[in-house]
């Protein structure tokens, strides 16, 4: 190899990198074809025929809609929740530095910087110890929790980009504090907070791992799976099902990298 | 363009008088004492994830100290270290080695399966192939976790398109001499350990690439041109500059793999054997047989693997390629 400039890749890293894409993209494109499969009882590969019927299937069943009517509560609260703490501090965080900032930033990432299983079994430990009984309630505090996360990784990187002397001139030109915010503050960071809201969205309509042990019987969309994952019902709808949930992640989340292209990170890292 | 410059009258006085109202005297107070201000935006969030959070860790890790009674099954609420001797058993020493082995192997399978994608993403694309790459490692980073074992679970079940596949290339002889082997094999793919390891590398593998392409990236591409021109091999080249160089990402994303399979119960429940993991064992302990003193200290397990990891992690750099 010699250092010529402009090179291209050596084809054998050509081929290494596409098949490593395809094994992260194939399975996924899978589940598209499997919607529309005539079979009904296995997981039979090529599909026998092609049918839309079992969208009508699902779309008849109330427990889909209840379960889907739980997720989207449960993330529109959370992630409410989440913005307002997630964006407290992040602005508390970028503007200054203090005494105990690195663990306040270690305390935000811990939720799911430590697996699932952990942030679900202390929750439930803390219910049972408390006497807290399970509902809605319980729900969207674990997941309030591991999304605030996601907002602040937005917002603080739109913080650091966005200069203070914006806001030392808004406050000269005589704005009191609260007129800052509103007319300076808020349009310069609103397109990451949106983007961090859709992410942090999003994550609240996949968590399962903390759900199961913060719900009692209520059933979100990822729960839902679950339960058909180990007793299977009617296999075909939970097909249906898991197309559209990659739909309805897949928007939130290429909407978000749009808003944040420039510059920010949109990793909130994982579950 | 003429700008019409008002000057300041000479009677103005040179402190302004405060703003007035409530939301004026507000205004004024956080100006004039920041610290008041930063107090108050902290309050809400350090509030609610200590309570919640931290609160919730110590009351799992108290309970760890409890013990459960064999005869009425009701907990014992003194302080005890026997629920951790429990671990100790031959059964679940079994349980935590066999997570561990699992953890470590698919951490290793990911960085192999990640190495390419990263070189290349850092290194060869530009502008829009950039951004496809990206999009390329999110997409599946944030698409949903159930619906990606569920697409494995269709792609490894005996009549899936894994057999499919082999049948059509005749080489079904290959996958059945696989499945008959001890410890690896099973019915199907979608009941064996073999299963259980490609989802586990499957679902973490973004979390790899992710702090390898940006480690990648820090490398100054003339120095893999000055290797070579000093006639190192493509393969000498990567094990004395590259590898070393990517090495602190490598270990920055051994942090995820290892700590999620760590943690994970939910993949070998739905693809795997009816041997545990150590996620299947916590699951299990505090749900069907009710034992949250055991279900608390096999979590302490994951913590304590994972504190030692980080620590070690640190001093090798990792942090910074995060």
């Amino acid at each position: 190899m010699r250092s010529d400039r402009g090179q291209s890749a050596p084809l054998g890293l050509k081929i290494a990198a596409a098949c490593g894409l395809l094994f992260l993209h194939l399975p996924i494109l899978l589940i598209f074809v499997y919607a529309f499969t005539t079979e009904e009882k296995s997981f039979v590969w090529p599909p026998p025929g092609l049918t839309t019927q079992w969208f009508a299937v699902t779309w008849n069943r109330p427990d889909v809609w209840e379960a889907l009517s739980l997720s989207v509560r449960v993330a529109a609260i959370s992630t409410t929740i989440a913005l307002v703490l997630g964006t407290l501090c992040a602005a508390a965080v970028s503007r200054t530095k203090f005494f105990g900032r690195e663990t306040i930033s270690l305390l935000v990432i811990l939720p799911i910087a430590l697996p699932g299983i952990i942030t679900g079994i202390a929750l439930r430990s803390a219910f049972s110890l408390a006497d807290i009984p399970f509902s809605f309630w319980t729900i969207v505090l674990g997941h309030a929790t591991f999304c605030v996360v996601v907002v602040y990784n937005n917002a603080v990187a739109r913080f650091r980009r966005t200069s203070g002397s914006m806001i030392e001139a808004s406050m000269d030109l005589g704005a009191d504090g609260f007129q800052t915010f509103r007319h300076v503050v808020l349009p310069n960071i609103a397109t990451a907070l949106l983007a961090g809201g859709m992410l942090a969205f999003a994550l609240s309509f996949d968590e399962v791992i903390v759900t199961t042990f913060t719900a009692g019987q209520q059933q979100t969309v990822p729960i839902w799976m679950l339960e058909e994952l180990i007793r299977p019902r009617q296999r075909p709808v939970t097909n249906v099902v898991a197309m559209v949930v990659v739909l309805v992640t897949l928007l939130p989340i290429l909407f978000a990298y749009y808003l944040t292209r420039d510059g920010d990170q949109i990793a909130g890292s994982g579950k | 363009m003429s700008v019409d410059v008002t000057m300041p009258r000479a009677t103005a006085p040179a402190i302004l008088p405060g703003s007035g109202g409530m939301r004026g005297a507000l205004s004024d107070l956080f100006w004039r004492r920041p610290q008041l201000l930063l107090l108050l935006m902290l309050l809400p969030p350090v509030l609610w994830l200590g309570i919640v959070y931290i609160g919730s860790l110590f009351a799992l890790l108290a309970q760890s100290f409890f013990s459960i009674d064999e005869f009425s099954g009701l907990i014992n609420r003194q302080f005890t270290l026997k629920t951790y001797g429990d671990l100790l058993q031959a059964a679940n020493l079994d349980i935590i080695l066999r997570t561990v082995t699992m953890a470590a192997l698919v951490t290793v399978a990911s960085a192999i399966v990640a190495f390419p994608i990263a070189y290349y993403a850092a290194r060869y694309a530009r502008g829009r192939w950039k951004a496809l790459f990206y999009l390329g490692v999110m997409l599946p980073l944030w698409s949903s976790y159930l619906v990606k074992i569920y697409a494995w679970k269709l792609i490894l079940a005996k009549e899936g398109i894994l057999t499919w596949l082999f049948g059509k290339l005749h080489l079904q002889w290959l996958l059945d001499a696989w499945l008959s082997l001890p410890v690896v094999g099973g019915n199907s793919l979608s009941v064996s350990f073999t299963g259980t390891f490609i989802v586990f590398v499957y679902v973490w593998l973004p979390f790899m690439i992710l702090p390898v392409q940006a480690a990648l990236e820090r490398v100054p591409g003339n120095l893999v041109e000055a290797s070579s021109d000093l006639g190192a091999s493509p393969g000498q080249t990567f094990r004395n500059v590259l590898f070393p160089l990517a090495l602190p990402g490598i270990v920055a994303g051994s942090i995820f793999t290892f700590s999620l399979t760590l943690g994970d119960y939910i993949i070998p429940q739905i693809i795997g054997t009816s041997r545990l993991f150590i996620g299947q064992a916590v699951y299990s302990q505090q749900g069907t047989a009710g034992n949250i003193p055991l279900a608390a200290a096999f979590t302490v397990v994951p913590i304590v693997i994972m504190g030692f990891y980080l620590w070690g992690a640190k001093r090798m750099g990792a942090f910074d390629a995060l």
